[in-house]
């Protein structure tokens, strides 16, 4: 049912997008290893993390636009559940680290000697094994969605409101990462990795690795996406984005759908945290702050939202121009973020992919009419 | 023989003057004799000795001997060696000068070696404060005399009681003669009086500073007999009255904190609560007011020194307009383009304010500017056991004022009806010839205008810095959805009840945890109440 279920979420659009992402998962690793130093396309290393960290983002920002775009649920708190993922995953490659840290504790981590902790605390039970970190990394940011969501959609916190919470929530998390006695590493987070399955994380091999598993994971979860999307469960998702109270005066129960898009959602993001931890090689409250969760926003909207290749594009795009703004223009980078909030909202609702779609239908069905001179029904466009 | 009984009884009375004078002379003489070798056994024994001299010489009243008691603490104080007499110095150098202690005369140098210097240990200060103390506990200025009862309370030293009796006898100020009292007790706890005494003496302990009877009763809960569960039952009272204050503490911090976040909070009340309008930018107009402070003291600091005291009061209509204009400019140039689409306006003004913030940051740099409090503003003051600052105390004032004021304008003026009349029902108000497109301007202006002259107020407590109104855009939120949108009663009632329960949850929980629980509190309330503690009621289905 499962297979029959992915298999719908195939077409030739999504078959084209999907192979291209598996084809950038086996090319950038295999020009990064392959080929010597000085050959033109050899990737070098920094580029490795840079591209790695593009595609965590392009994750994360799939996993918001599912939500965003396809339900209507504005998030301004995904960065909770992707810092979350990645605090699982930091868990385990600290675990990792064994006596190699700097006081050679064979099971405390650096921080906690520092902090004086006699005992592992219980949550980090379980984290030297690979299968429960990656289970983890999943599960906690589904439970916290799933709380968080249960009680918002059942009570009907919706619009702006939700979004407020959301960013609440976070800004929570954040303040609560940032206690030393959380037993999280306090304000300095967890870093200082050595291996991730036995393999050290700084070896080309292994960095190469991650990347091509980042691009497999966002072409999984590329797939899945259109998979709801495509699925009646994605029509009903439309339905309560474009008029929630009529589609449960139909009969649906809203919240439900609601519920499992946010903690599927929440699930992908904290996959792109986990991925991006041992790329980066470190993880830290930061990562909770609301502006990286707006920011996140911004991506989905520069590329589209309610188109699931929209918010990939955007990431990667907005992210490239921050990476060049930052080293050429430091001091307009933020003029140029804030400028792109403003400008897309005013003047390119539908984002990047979305625009060039809405061009190209309006092309084909130009010619149409010019073909045939009886017009065709237009597609309902989606309501704000 | 006239003449010479004449001269016999002049002769007489001359000798007489004589031998007054010289009786005099001698007194006085033998005073200085009798502090002498007092002075001088301050060195000569062990410990137990200097602390006999040194109240040998508290029990002279000389006024000397306070300023000789203090160089002993000071440890000025040596021991000439080579003849036994105690000489004053301040032990610099190879060959100190030094100094006779009584008439401060100096006695030349000698050579270090021959110089001891008098050791002081803890019980040796104690004694020595205790005797300066009750030295001083006459003196005609009323400030020595309250820090004269203060030390002599601090050494709780039973051999000052009778110079206390008779300290209180003469005392006229009763703030003074109170702590003396007080003092008298705790020294009369401190001796081995009978019980009864003691009793008494704690009664006279609990008239003191709640704190330092607090400190002394301690240490008598657990003694024997009847003053034990007497120092108990009274350490209960002081207990109560301790707790009472602390409370009043924390009401007075969370009214104050609560004050700063309806500052914060009332503008967006109107942008976001009258109007529907989610302006992230809010912050940052409260940032803008603040710079205003900044640019105007700056102004008046290199021009015209004389108005710094007047630099808020004019700095305010200046944040208001300067801050309403950028709204105004918003609301026309971005926000219009938005209306019914809440979450896009959300993005565009999250982005205007991170224009904003780099704009600052560009003019004024990133570092935090210093804007100086008026003499109005600064120093603080007491009630009680409470201590209050002038201006948070003002900003608590301020805040209320605004509050009002701006309620004022929503309710009586002309502009406050159309405006709550677009509130209501846009259609319908644009069909009775309401402008509806100004009024949202003017609206998104005033609710500008007021984060405006909220940074003004936050000038005075917080670092100026391009962050400013970031750390409150969260908090600003919480207040209005928890007050409940469109209702100002409701903001001011939600920025008191989130100040107060943060500062009471801060001793239990420490702030960062108390903020945490805070927020969370508040997103579980908003799935109960979804529409917040006053929440308007309507027919709409639909948010």
């Amino acid at each position: 049912m499962i297979t029959q279920f992915l298999l719908g979420g195939l077409d030739r659009r999504v078959n084209v997008v999907l192979a291209l992402i598996l084809a950038v998962a086996v090319v950038v690793p295999v020009l990064h290893l392959a080929l010597p130093p000085d050959n033109p396309f050899h990737v070098p290393n920094y580029a490795m993390a840079l591209f790695g960290k593009y595609l965590c983002y392009a994750l994360l920002a799939l996993s918001l636009d599912l939500v965003w775009g396809y339900c209507g649920i504005l998030s301004l708190g995904h960065g909770a559940f992707f810092a979350l993922g990645g605090y699982a995953m930091g868990m385990y490659l600290m675990r990792q680290i064994g006596p190699r840290g700097v006081y050679g504790d064979p099971i405390l981590p650096d921080f906690m000697v520092f902090l004086n902790y006699k005992e592992l605390p219980w949550f980090w039970y379980g984290f030297d094994m690979f299968w429960f970190a990656a289970l983890m990394v999943v599960l906690v940011p589904g439970a916290l969605a799933f709380v968080f969501g249960w009680f918002a959609f059942r009570s009907r916190v919706t619009g702006v409101y939700l979004s407020i919470i959301t960013q609440a929530m976070t800004y929570a998390l954040l303040l609560a990462f940032f206690r030393n006695d959380m037993g999280l590493g306090g304000n300095n987070g967890l870093t200082d990795f050595k291996d991730i399955l036995g393999f050290p994380v700084q070896a080309p091999g292994t960095r190469a690795a991650l990347f091509a598993a980042t691009a497999l994971a966002l072409a999984l979860c590329f797939w899945i996406c259109s998979a709801v999307t495509r699925s009646k469960l994605g029509k009903v998702l439309v339905a309560v984005r474009d008029a929630e109270s009529r589609t449960r005066f139909i009969g649906y129960r809203v919240e439900n759908y609601k519920l499992f898009v946010w903690v599927l959602s929440a699930m992908m993001a904290g996959v792109a945290g986990a991925l991006y931890v041992p790329q980066i090689g470190i993880i830290n409250p930061s990562e909770f702050d609301p502006a990286n969760s707006i920011e996140a926003v911004i991506w989905v909207a520069v590329g589209g939202r309610g188109t699931l290749l929209g918010p990939i594009v955007g990431a990667i795009l907005v992210n490239f121009g921050k990476t060049w703004f930052t080293s050429a223009l430091p001091e307009l980078w933020l003029f140029a973020l804030g400028a792109l909030f403003v400008v897309v909202t005013l003047f390119l609702p539908k984002g990047v992919v979305g625009t060039v779609r809405q061009f190209w239908r309006e092309r084909s069905e130009r010619k149409a009419v010019a073909v045939a001179p009886i017009k065709p029904n237009p597609e309902p466009e989606p309501a704000e | 023989m006239s003449l010479a009984r004449t001269s016999f009884t002049h002769i007489v009375v001359l000798v007489a003057l004589v031998v007054a004078i010289l009786a005099a002379g001698l007194g006085l003489a033998r005073a200085q004799t009798d502090l002498k070798p007092l002075v001088d056994a301050l060195g000569t024994g062990d410990f137990d000795s200097t602390e006999e001299a040194i109240n040998g010489l508290a029990a002279s009243g000389d006024p000397r001997v306070a300023d000789i008691l203090r160089a002993l603490e000071g440890r000025e104080l040596y021991l000439r060696k080579d003849d036994q007499t105690v000489v004053r110095s301040d032990g610099k150098g190879r060959e100190p000068e030094i100094f006779d202690p009584l008439s401060g005369a100096s006695l030349g140098t000698v050579k270090k070696p021959v110089l001891d210097r008098i050791s002081v240990n803890n019980k040796i200060r104690r004694a020595v404060q205790a005797a300066v103390g009750t030295l001083t506990l006459r003196s005609p200025d009323a400030d020595v005399r309250r820090s004269a009862a203060l030390a002599v309370l601090k050494t709780r030293e039973p051999a000052t009681i009778p110079a206390l009796d008779s300290a209180i006898a003469a005392e006229t100020d009763e703030a003074i003669r109170t702590l003396m009292v007080g003092a008298r007790g705790a020294a009369v706890l401190n001796s081995d009086a009978p019980d009864a005494d003691k009793l008494t003496a704690i009664e006279e302990v609990q008239g003191l500073d709640a704190r330092d009877a607090m400190q002394i009763l301690t240490q008598y809960a657990g003694a024997p007999g009847e003053v034990g569960p007497a120092a108990q039952a009274a350490m209960d009272d002081v207990k109560f009255t301790l707790d009472a204050w602390s409370a009043a503490q924390n009401v007075w911090f969370g009214v104050s904190l609560g004050s700063v976040l309806l500052l914060a909070a009332i503008g967006l009340a109107i942008t976001f609560g009258v109007m529907g309008v989610i302006n992230m930018a809010h912050g940052e107009m409260v940032m803008i007011g603040a710079y205003v402070t900044f640019a105007v003291q700056e102004l008046i600091r290199t021009s015209m020194p004389g108005l710094f005291d007047y630099s808020l009061l004019i700095a305010l209509p200046l944040a208001f307009l300067v801050a309403g204009a950028m709204g105004v400019a918003i609301e026309r140039g971005i926000i219009r383009f938005l209306y019914g689409r809440p979450l896009e306006t959300l993005l565009a003004t999250w982005g205007l304010s991170l224009i904003l913030q780099q704009l600052i940051r560009s003019i004024f740099g990133a570092q935090n500017r210093q804007v100086g409090n008026p003499s109005w503003m600064s120093g603080s003051f007491d009630i009680g056991l409470m201590s209050i600052t002038w201006s948070r105390l003002w900003i608590v004032v301020f805040a209320i004022c605004v509050f009002f004021a701006l309620m004022a304008v929503l309710k009586k003026t002309p502009f406050g009806l159309q405006t709550r009349a677009v509130t209501a029902n846009r259609p319908m108000a644009s069909a009775m010839g309401i402008r509806t497109p100004w009024i949202d301007a003017m609206t998104f202006g005033l609710g500008s205008g007021i984060a405006g002259i909220a940074g003004v107020a936050l000038s005075q407590i917080e670092n100026v810095s391009p962050n400013l109104g970031q750390g409150y855009i969260i908090d600003s939120f919480m207040v209005v959805v928890f007050g409940g949108v469109g209702n100002l009663w409701g903001t001011l009632v939600g920025a008191l009840t989130l100040g107060v329960a943060n500062k009471f949850l801060e001793p239990y929980a420490g702030a960062v945890l108390g903020k945490i629980l805070v927020l969370v509190f508040i997103i579980l309330f908003i799935q109960k109440r979804p529409r917040g503690l006053f929440a308007l009621k309507g027919r709409a289905i639909e948010a």
